[in-house]
């Protein structure tokens, strides 16, 4: 049988060697955390602390500031510093707590949970939506949010995104090697909410051994699967994702609940196991730290709010100076021009090159050879999209579809030309959006 | 050890295929290299001399012209090599050298720069610069000199309804421009592209299936000694004149040809069809090249009426 898969997508040299055999290490931060207000979609939390104030590891610090929002937590015990605007990890400056580390890590007692078993739909959702769960794959959706559909009866597949299709991350695949039980469990808390739904775990095949002991794991569970999948470029994507598990195909416009889906990626799916079986907020992740120029590239169970050049140290420092430094993957992260910004609820790596690629070419004309468009998994046709971006085409650019665009990067990725097409395209999809809202 | 101030900053994705345009012509070029090489060996020195001044030409009117221009010097990117090269493949060893200097001044300095340079020319460089010398000297760009004595090519025989050797035609030791004779050699280059990723059979393969196909029926109307789909006239027509040239090298440029998938089988279908009509029912008897820069003309419209279907909106998926 072909391997399950999507039409496009590019195979960038994955890098995973790097890391793929490091087991996770837990750090503990030295210096102050800092927690920004808005590390989802939606609106920002509202800070319920103020300066001064003693705040445990665990407590909640920021309440969700609507219903497409999140609560944020401390996760350290401390004094609250201050309360302003510092830089995230994408280059924007937004409102952040700040709270010096007393060293203590005092924690809050958590309430006392319920089995699974015993919960309501409404109660699990709640613990999830109190937890401060976002989507941790990198476009951090407030969970809870995705989890209440219009008509849950209607959702056939809760889809585990397994893929981890960006280069050099191997955070996903350690949490699958070392707590794949963890995962299951949040299947099962996902589950439990959609009772017609059937639990597909999507994961690429380049990772054989998550794919056997997750088989193993859930022989026994009969709402179940494990899919393995082409190793592509970005099998993970939600819509290629949703595609090569289930045959269905969604476009810019519609949520996968409208294919009765619902997409969660290891990381999401571990922090809602533990708000939903130990009642504990979101306040860690796995974060990968990698590239050629770091001295010791491994996976580290990171406090959110902890500073990212302290994770660097702990990955042993840089063995050559860093000519890029990117927070996630090479494909969709964000160049960083400092690393004195915290680890957030989407940092799922960090990586340091000592080349950039990217400026060693220089963008010279297009030859029209239609490689962007044998590898655009949104079927578009980038080198004209970005010619329309360029001449600030707006029009054209719609009615060819511009919006359809998910950003993936494989259409700069593979331009012999080296022409920066996502960059055009992203630049007028966001004027695009912007005046659509607009009107 | 990190010096913030050195950072590089720019927009995702942050890593580059190693594949360049120079890399995918100097791939081209390489791969016309068989028939170039099996030119010279069939029609000797004047073939080879044909070939460096269509080359060498072509590639100092780009360098003179952007020099000039003050715009930056692109003959590094190769294409100006392939396009000298393919005009030096389709002139008649025959023809004097300086006759292939000029056209490469003008496929290089009217069709392309004129128009704005690499990926803006609106038709193949090299065969704009043929049809240009075509009308300009049609006796000495039509007059094929084999073995010292000058005859018709077997295309030209065949239209007139007389026998032609295609084992020969298949090798290429017949009349014929430098690089069309030999559809071995064509063919070498034409699979060494495939396997390098560079060219695809959406165009040639719908090119070819579609001008056999048309000869198969209309053979029969132009002369009437010729049953339908007679294999040996289909194969000699397939062997003979610049088809397999102008399918694999030519009608392939990236530049000329549509980027929409389903425009390129199109695009095949139309050129297929031009050339049967050249062919059998034309003035002369070759067609390929008018074939090619008409439907290069066409491009535009045939990729406006073949714009793919967006993933999730009903196309492909």
């Amino acid at each position: 049988m072909a391997l399950l898969t999507f039409k496009g997508g590019v195979h960038p040299d994955d890098g995973k060697s790097l890391a793929k055999d490091k087991a996770i290490v837990s750090v503990q931060p030295k210096g102050d955390l800092v927690y920004p207000v808005s590390q989802h979609i939606g609106a920002p939390a509202s800070p319920i602390v103020a300066v001064g104030d003693r705040v445990l590891k665990g407590q909640k610090i920021a309440e969700a500031g609507g219903f497409v929002s999140a609560p944020v937590y401390a996760s350290v015990s401390g004094t609250v510093k201050a309360i302003e605007p510092r830089f995230n990890p994408t280059g924007a400056k937004v409102n952040c707590i700040v709270v010096e580390n007393d060293g203590e890590y005092e924690e809050v007692t958590y309430p006392a949970v319920k089995p699974l078993d015993e919960m309501t739909k409404e109660e699990i959702l709640n613990a999830i939506g109190e937890a401060g769960v976002v989507g941790m794959g990198g476009a951090g959706f407030p969970t809870r949010v995705k989890l209440s559909p219009k008509e849950p009866d209607k959702i056939d597949y809760v889809i585990a995104n397994c893929a981890e299709c960006e280069p050099y991350i191997t955070a996903d695949y350690r949490r699958m090697i070392e707590s794949p039980e963890k995962l299951v469990g949040g299947m099962r808390a996902v589950l439990r909410l959609f009772d017609n739904a059937k639990g597909i775990f999507g994961v690429e095949d380049n990772k054989p051994d998550c794919i056997a002991k997750l088989k193993e794991l859930t022989k026994d569970e009969p709402r179940m699967e494990v899919l393995a999948l082409k190793t592509k470029y970005p099998q993970g994507g939600e819509r290629q994702l949703i595609y090569a598990a289930t045959g269905r195909a969604i476009n810019s416009a519609m949520l996968p609940a409208d294919a009765g889906c619902v997409v969660d990626n290891v990381e999401t799916l571990i922090t809602i196991n533990r708000a939903v079986t130990e009642g504990k907020p979101s306040m860690e992740r796995v974060v990968t730290v990698s590239g050629n120029a770091v001295n010791a590239p491994g996976n580290f169970k990171a406090p959110f709010g902890m500073n990212q050049a302290e994770l660097v140290e702990a990955a042993g420092g840089f063995k050559t100076e860093p000519e890029k430094m990117i927070s996630g993957g090479p494909m969709m992260g964000f160049s960083m021009f400092t690393l004195d910004v915290p680890v957030t609820k989407t940092s799922s790596s960090i990586l340091g090159f000592t080349k950039d690629e990217v400026a060693e070419y220089e963008p010279t004309a297009c030859i029209n050879c239609g490689r962007c468009v044998d590898a655009c998994p949104s079927r578009l046709i980038p080198s004209r999209l970005a010619d329309y971006a360029e001449h600030h085409d707006e029009e054209t650019f719609t009615k060819h579809e511009g919006l359809e665009c998910m950003e993936c990067g494989s259409c700069s990725y593979v331009c012999p030309a080296k022409r920066p097409l996502k960059q055009a395209i992203g630049s007028m999809r966001k004027i695009a959006l912007a005046n659509r809202k607009k009107k | 050890m990190l010096s913030e101030n050195k950072l590089k900053m720019s927009s995702s994705p942050h890593i580059r295929s190693k594949t360049t345009s120079g890399n995918i012509m100097l791939m081209v070029a390489v791969a016309l290299l068989p028939a170039a090489a099996f030119g010279v060996y069939n029609f000797k020195l004047p073939a080879l001399i044909m070939l460096i001044s269509t080359t060498a030409s072509a590639v100092l009117t780009e360098y003179i012209y952007q020099k000039f221009m003050h715009k930056k010097v692109t003959i590094n990117d190769f294409s100006a090599v392939v396009t000298g090269l393919l005009l030096g493949l389709n002139m008649p060893a025959s023809a004097p050298w300086w006759m292939g200097a000029l056209g490469s001044v003008f496929g290089i300095l009217i069709v392309k720069q004129l128009f704005g340079g690499l990926g803006q020319n609106f038709m193949n460089p090299a065969l704009g610069a043929r049809c240009f010398l075509l009308i300009s000297f049609t006796g000495q760009m039509t007059t094929f000199i084999y073995d010292g004595v000058s005859g018709p090519t077997p295309l030209a025989l065949l239209k007139g309804g007389e026998p032609v050797d295609t084992m020969s035609m298949l090798i290429g030791t017949i009349p014929g421009t430098i690089g069309e004779t030999s559809v071995i050699a064509i063919i070498i280059g034409a699979i060494f592209l495939i396997l390098m990723g560079v060219i695809d059979l959406r165009i040639p393969g719908t090119y070819i299936v579609t001008f056999a196909v048309f000869v198969g029926i209309f053979g029969h109307f132009q002369n009437p000694d010729i049953g339908f789909f007679d294999p040996q006239y289909i194969t000699a027509h397939l062997c003979g004149g610049g088809i397999m040239l102008g399918a694999w090298f030519m009608a392939t440029d990236y530049v000329t040809s549509p980027i929409t998938k389903k425009g390129q089988l199109v695009y095949g279908v139309l050129l297929g069809v031009l050339t049967g009509l050249f062919r059998l029912f034309g003035g002369s008897a070759e067609g390929v090249s008018y074939a090619i820069i008409i439907s290069n003309l066409l491009v535009p419209l045939i990729e406006r009426v073949t714009l793919p279907k967006p993933f999730g909106k009903g196309g492909e998926k």
